[in-house]
């Protein structure tokens, strides 16, 4: 199966990418206050 | 009016433009997809609808309506609604007007090619990939600008804070530029004829790869971000679990990617390949279902608004037929249940709980939310044809699907069937002609969901004409603003000056 060399290969890469980012989220504090997050997209409605 | 953040110059608007022009488009090809599926089960009833042209042939048509209802109708959607939902959610305006424009017509351009070429004959023969290579060349530039103009947006959004939807947009995005890209690697031997870098099994493995991945983040991850925006605006309240909607995003990205292996089943792949891709497809259960759960109840305590708002009945019930496509979808991918489901009608009934249950639906809820905001109303020209199409909708997909698990599971018993001395019970051709009343009601139910996208360009259009074609000003302040001196109230408290409309 060599297809499998490439795709896992590609898998391995994702991995890494989406630990980086997952890794920045965290510290950039994305996840602190996920209550004002949530409501966040309520409020920008304009008056209608 | 300056008074939203005095700047010198033009205030900065929404781009609505390029939204408006997907918005549209959408409709438009879901009609000439469906209409196609239309055609083509009414072949499998009356062949004679070929009308002995090439062209019209069943097996020139059936990509036609996979591509056109995948990438056409269901990718116009959601370039449409993630340019409205990043715009919305970043509070900012899309990162270039020209590339924004570009993967408009691009995208266009290359869903028409596609649409003359396949009944032409040219093809690549790998399913959802069938496009030939210089359709190939120009969706993958159409998708590095959209890789562009999306994440650009995010890098200079003014909250600090980045929506779930957007994780999954993102993600979605970032995935599909990556498969398409290596399951297209081929080598041109004319304008319209190419061969796969891959061969034989390998090939099979790439395809299936992408073929999967293509329904995880092209019809699920992606269609999952509007359902994280739209249901809680819809709704008017904070998803039910905002850290929920993390860890599933973040499950999913992790393991989302190895479940293709369950569409070779029995085949001359390895059994280790095989069982990896059966297990990682039972895995996906739990993060699909978690998003399933957090859609549905973020509803809970406003279920009283599902009795009167048919934006939130299309809303809720595409997130019902979501929680039923996944985990019929792990069920499917265990190999002894795939003995008897596969190659039958039970997987066309399956991708139609998923197709039009979930992605079509939740398109429809959304952009009944959204249409109406980007023509300056508050809603749609008529709730009572939302309510119609609704029902149609429903009616249409209930009756596709059960008719299709009847048929699909009497044909692999059919298939399988034995006399004691070992000759198959069945002759092929029985099955066939026992599948026909069942294929009737499929037809039937096609034609109930046809008519509810008629209802609803028809609606579209009474909303939309003659109406301003509004961007409207980006409000300066906010909450969790990027810049200190900007945090402030959403909207002013006074005056309604941010719905300032800029025509």
């Amino acid at each position: 199966m060599e297809a499998m060399f490439l795709l896992i290969a590609i898998s391995l890469v994702f991995v890494v990418a989406i630990g980086v980012a997952f890794w920045w989220a965290i510290f950039a504090g994305q996840f602190d206050e996920s209550d004002s997050a949530a409501k966040s997209i309520l409020g920008d409605e304009e008056n209608e | 009016m300056g008074t939203s953040g005095t700047m010198a110059g033009q205030p900065e608007t929404f781009n609505y433009g390029v939204v408006r022009q997907f918005t549209i488009m959408t409709i438009f090809w879901g009609i000439v997809g469906m209409g196609v599926g239309v055609l083509i089960a009414a072949q499998l009833i009356w062949p004679e609808l070929n009308f002995n042209t090439p062209w019209l042939s069943y097996g020139r048509l059936r990509p036609v309506h996979t591509n056109t209802v995948i990438f056409a109708f269901g990718g116009t959607a959601l370039f449409a609604t993630s340019y409205y939902v990043v715009q919305r959610t970043c509070q900012v305006r899309l990162f270039s007007d020209k590339l924004a424009a570009f993967t408009f017509w691009g995208w266009q351009l290359a869903l028409f090619l596609g649409f003359f070429t396949l009944p032409m004959g040219f093809t690549t023969t790998k399913e959802y990939a069938e496009y030939e290579w210089p359709i190939d060349i120009l969706i993958a530039l159409v998708w590095v600008s959209y890789a562009v103009v999306f994440f650009g947006t995010i890098a200079k959004r003014r909250v600090k804070h980045i929506y779930v939807a957007n994780w999954f947009y993102g993600s979605y995005i970032l995935t599909i530029a990556v498969l398409h890209i290596f399951n297209n690697i081929e080598i041109p031997v004319s304008l319209w004829k190419s061969y796969s870098a891959y061969a034989g099994v390998q090939d099979a493995m790439v395809q299936w790869w992408y073929g999967h991945n293509a329904v995880g983040f092209f019809l699920t991850t992606s269609f999952l971000g509007m359902m994280y925006y739209f249901v809680p605006k819809q709704a008017d309240r904070p998803i039910y679990s905002y850290r929920l909607s993390f860890v599933h995003f973040w499950a999913l990205a992790f393991t989302y990617m190895w479940a293709g292996p369950h569409h070779l089943h029995y085949t001359s792949l390895p059994d280790w390949t095989q069982a990896l891709g059966m297990v990682f497809s039972l895995i996906l259960l739990a993060p699909s279902w978690g998003g399933m759960i957090n859609g549905i109840m973020t509803v809970s305590g406003a279920w009283h608004k599902l009795r009167t708002d048919p934006i939130l009945k299309f809303l809720v019930t595409a997130l019902s037929f979501y929680g039923m496509a996944t985990f019929e979808g792990s069920m499917m991918s265990i190999r002894t249940v795939n003995a008897l489901s596969h190659y039958t009608d039970w997987t066309v009934g399956h991708v139609h709980v998923g197709a039009l249950g979930w992605v079509a639906m939740i398109t429809f809820g959304s952009f009944y939310y959204m249409i109406p905001r980007l023509y300056g109303r508050t809603s749609m020209a008529s709730i009572k044809q939302v309510e119609l199409h609704f029902w149609l909708a429903t009616l249409g997909v209930v009756l596709y699907i059960s008719s299709m698990w009847v048929a699909g599971v009497m044909q692999g018993l059919m298939w399988r069937a034995t006399g004691a001395d070992g000759t198959l019970t069945y002759s092929f051709v029985e099955g066939v002609s026992a599948t026909y009343p069942l294929y009737a009601i499929r037809l039937i139910g096609g034609l109930f969901f046809l008519s509810g996208m008629f209802v609803m360009a028809w609606n579209t259009y009474r909303t939309v004409k003659g109406q301003p074609k509004p961007n409207p000003e980006v409000y300066k302040y906010n909450p969790d603003s990027t810049d200190p001196t900007l945090v402030g109230p959403a909207l002013p408290q006074t005056a309604p000056v941010a719905a300032k409309v800029v025509a």
